[in-house]
């Protein structure tokens, strides 16, 4: 199927479950669908470097928290609409992946994936001790009631907007796969030398991927404040974040864009669930557990269950 | 800024004691990346599995923790064993290691520190030892014993495993396995079972690492992710698999990080290490780390 | 130094901290010319190939390739100014098909930008497969395939980038002879049909003698023998360099 048909079908997936959504007409849904969607994005953005390239990130929880701290940040000088905010905090994530990236690149996988950790804490640091967004205390953020002209309460404008950066993110991680920078990527993760030596600029393509991953990680990040309305750096750092979106793109399958999809859907939904019925805690080990088991046993994924 | 000179004797001071802490820290992971290229990032939950069990057995039964530490030695070995073996046939030889065999390790981390705050809270512990509370006065120094004993353990569990991998065939043969595991074949040692005692090893160190730890600062079980940086960027700066660059490593990592928390505040601590770490990574040329 | 010379080495060294892999190495290569490069084990001929075509930097000496020196050039950029090579031990793209192998040289090394697919693509990756005999496994992954096929693979992929100077490294390690026979006759043809310059790297020696035009000579990072096959073969330091003195 040529791309623009799959967008097309994004689109009208996503509109059916907003209609969906406005049937069941539950808050609660609006809530945990934010939620899911988040995941959706986040482990989509993540496997276009984890799962295409094989470079892991384990910096995840700055590029959200980097995205919703531009927010913050906007807010309180500015009164942008939200997509301005998506789109600067997509830029500023996407900037600060790049400089990672370009610091590090050049060394092998594994202190790349070092080195994202080391970021993370870096900049988890910055952000504690930075006054003007609230350092440890933390920010507060007015959530709107309603978005006039649309009619709809904001939490189910931001659920829009979620479904929105969905399609984005699968759209761009499809069209990556069959074309030549998809080409070009699978052999970074197949043999960068051999790669290197077949002309393949391997260092250009892993700053694309991880500016790209790290752009629409910091997407999914900007709404935050206004879901949570109160942001500080403990929660926004938390290593949930990390875990979740690197054991959903495991656990779907990293050689496709549905592998995120599933991994996303199963697990998200698995947690909201748990967390009502056990405990927050008790539910994000069963995604560790799940984790290792599946990296394990099950290398190819869900999504290696039925496509070989 | 108040610099006054017992303020900073006693940060140069306490800095460098904190250093010897970190490179027991290190040990281990000096040995599983620098010799056996595994990277394991679950180590600092190891270290904290050691604290935890040294606080257990001393607040229950008032075991000296350094005692305690030394006896479950032989339990972190089998652990590091049992770890060794999944990682290597699942991940190893299937030469899925960069994706797969770190998320593992990020996996174990995860469900080591999870486990840790589900069995007891997230309440910072403490030990009680006969010595921690003693301080000796040398002029305007101050050398706290729960300071100083750390490093001191530090120091000779460093020696003894130096003793080990210099003086004994295995301890021979672990370092060899780093180089040329070809050859190791031919010398009809198998290069499997020398990586699963080198991890092993690498493994019971943390079990002593952790119950020093719980002298030096009270644990909860997020601790453990500052240490990842500062393991990390001690062994990188130290040079790989070598001993004696560990400790100059950790101690000059020790000495910076204490300086900083004691002038500017400790909030900005875990940005030292991080910080250093993504420094050198960057200017360091990719050369040194060998390994093509 | 002759005109037609599409590779000039001059005063190349390289060292691993204290060790000195390769040492003064002078060398040209002309146009159209099948070179061979044997030494014994350790003496430094896959430090060469892995400094001509950028994989390691050389501390001294210079490269230059058509004219235009490759210093500084990092792998992909060489092999895209036409220089390509194979890898001792082969290196395929293990996720890939046999054909989406042949297909990433043609992407990157040969074409700027582009679509990934398209019946030009198809069609030359195609007669590559079939000119190395292993058209009926294009949608075969490299894991199945036997020794010499995976090596006739890389051969095959080196080739697609369309080099215009292509080194073999021993290529035909642990191949039977009437293998070792099929790839030599491999390279002929590139040779005398494309007129593609070959530095073939084996210690095969039968089959360099019957290769080469020239043979060189490389011993502990040294370069002790350049000329005709069967004159450096005879020469006293190439015989002790093999069988000690």
């Amino acid at each position: 199927m040529r791309n623009p048909v799959f967008v097309l079908w994004l689109i009208v997936a996503a509109v059916l479950t907003f209609v969906i959504a406005r049937l069941i007409d539950n808050a609660y849904f609006y809530f945990a669908g934010y939620v899911v969607l988040q995941y959706v994005v986040l482990a989509t953005a993540w496997n276009i470097l984890g799962g295409y390239t094989g470079y892991v990130n384990f910096g995840i929880s700055a590029f959200i928290a980097l995205g919703a701290y531009s927010t913050v940040v906007l807010h309180k000088l500015t009164n942008l609409p939200l997509i301005v905010m998506i789109l600067v905090g997509g830029g500023v994530s996407g900037l600060v992946g790049l400089g990672t990236g370009y610091l590090t690149l050049r060394l092998r996988g594994t202190f790349f994936g070092i080195a994202t950790l080391a970021m993370a804490v870096v900049v988890q640091t910055l952000v504690t001790n930075w006054e003007f967004v609230g350092g440890s205390r933390g920010a507060y953020i007015i959530r709107p009631a309603k978005v006039a002209y649309l009619g709809i309460d904001y939490i189910q404008y931001l659920f829009l907007m979620m479904l929105g950066l969905c399609v984005l993110a699968v759209g761009i991680a499809r069209a990556i796969e069959k074309s030549r920078l998809g080409y070009g990527f699978a052999t970074i993760r197949d043999d960068e030398l051999a790669a290197e030596a077949s002309g393949v600029p391997t260092l250009r393509l892993k700053l694309i991927a991880t500016a790209l991953s790290g752009g629409l990680m910091g997407m999914a990040g900007a709404p935050l404040p206004y879901y949570v309305t109160y942001l500080d750096p403990v929660s926004a750092f938390s290593l949930s974040y990390a875990v979740n979106t690197i054991a959903m793109p495991l656990i779907g399958g990293t050689s496709s864009w549905l592998g995120p999809i599933i991994g996303a859907l199963l697990l998200g939904t698995l947690q909201q669930v748990a967390t009502v019925t056990i405990s927050s805690a008790l539910s994000l080990l069963i995604v560790g557990v799940m984790l290792v088991v599946f990296v394990v046993a099950a290398p190819k994924g869900i999504v290696g269950w039925f496509w070989k | 800024m108040d610099l006054s000179f017992d303020l900073l004797g006693n940060a140069l001071v306490s800095g460098l004691l904190l250093g010897g802490f970190y490179a027991s820290a290190t040990i281990g992971v000096s040995i599983s990346f620098g010799m056996l290229d595994i990277v394991n990032i679950a180590h600092p939950a190891f270290i904290l599995l050691g604290s935890y069990v040294a606080y257990t057995m001393n607040s229950n039964f008032g075991f000296d923790p350094i005692l305690v530490s030394i006896v479950a030695t032989p339990l972190f070995y089998f652990l590091g064993v049992a770890i060794y073996h999944v990682y290597d046939v699942s991940f190893e030889r299937r030469g899925d290691t960069a994706l797969r065999g770190l998320s593992f390790f990020f996996g174990l981390l995860f469900i080591t520190e999870v486990s840790l705050v589900l069995i007891f809270g997230v309440d910072y512990r403490l030990v009680d030892a006969v010595y921690i509370q003693t301080t000796l006065h040398f002029g305007v120094i101050d050398v706290p014993l729960r300071l100083l004993v750390p490093a001191l353990v530090s120091l000779v569990m460093m020696g003894v495993l130096q003793l080990y991998l210099s003086r004994t065939f295995i301890g021979r043969a672990i370092q060899a396995v780093a180089q040329d595991p070809l050859a190791l074949r031919l010398m009809a040692a198998d290069p499997s079972r020398i990586k699963r005692i080198a991890f092993g090893l690498s493994i019971a160190t943390a079990s002593v690492a952790g119950a020093i730890l719980i002298m030096v600062q009270p644990i909860e079980p997020s601790v453990g992710r500052d240490y990842i940086g500062r393991i990390f960027a001690i062994c990188v700066l130290g040079g790989l698999g070598s001993f004696a660059g560990t400790l100059l490593a950790a101690i000059i990592l020790g000495v910076m990080e204490n300086l900083t928390a004691t002038f500017y505040g400790p909030s900005w601590s875990p940005a030292v290490s991080f910080g250093f770490l993504l420094l050198t990574l960057a200017i360091r040329p990719s050369g040194i780390f060998g390994r093509t | 130094m002759s005109a037609a010379a599409i590779l000039q080495v001059s005063g190349l060294g390289k060292r691993f901290g204290g060790f000195v892999a390769l040492a003064d190495i002078e060398l040209d290569v002309a146009r159209g010319e099948r070179l061979g490069l044997i030494g014994p084990n350790g003496s430094g001929k896959s430090t060469l190939v892995n400094c001509l075509c950028g994989t390691l930097r050389n501390e001294s000496g210079s490269v230059r390739f058509e004219g235009r020196t490759l210093d500084g050039l990092k792998a992909h950029q060489r092999t895209r100014l036409g220089l390509a090579r194979t890898f001792q031990l082969p290196r395929p793209f293990g996720t890939l098909t046999l054909a989406e192998n042949l297909r990433i040289p043609m992407l990157y090394a040969v074409q700027a930008r582009g679509s990934a697919t398209g019946p030009d693509i198809d069609r030359r990756c195609m007669d590559l497969l079939e000119l190395v005999g292993l058209a009926d496994k294009a949608d075969r992954l490299p894991k199945d395939l036997t020794q010499i096929e995976m090596r006739k693979l890389e051969l095959a992929r080196a080739m697609a980038a369309e080099p215009r100077l292509l080194i073999a490294d021993e290529a035909m390690a642990g191949l039977s002879h009437q293998e070792v026979d099929d790839i030599l006759a491999l390279l002929v043809r590139l040779n005398e049909e494309q007129g593609i310059t070959i530095i073939l790297i084996e210690h095969i020696m039968r089959a360099v003698l019957s290769f080469s035009q020239r043979l060189v000579v490389l011993v502990a990072g040294r370069k002790i023998a350049d000329g005709d096959p069967q004159d450096v073969v005879r020469q006293d330091d190439v015989v002790a360099a093999y069988l000690g003195s």
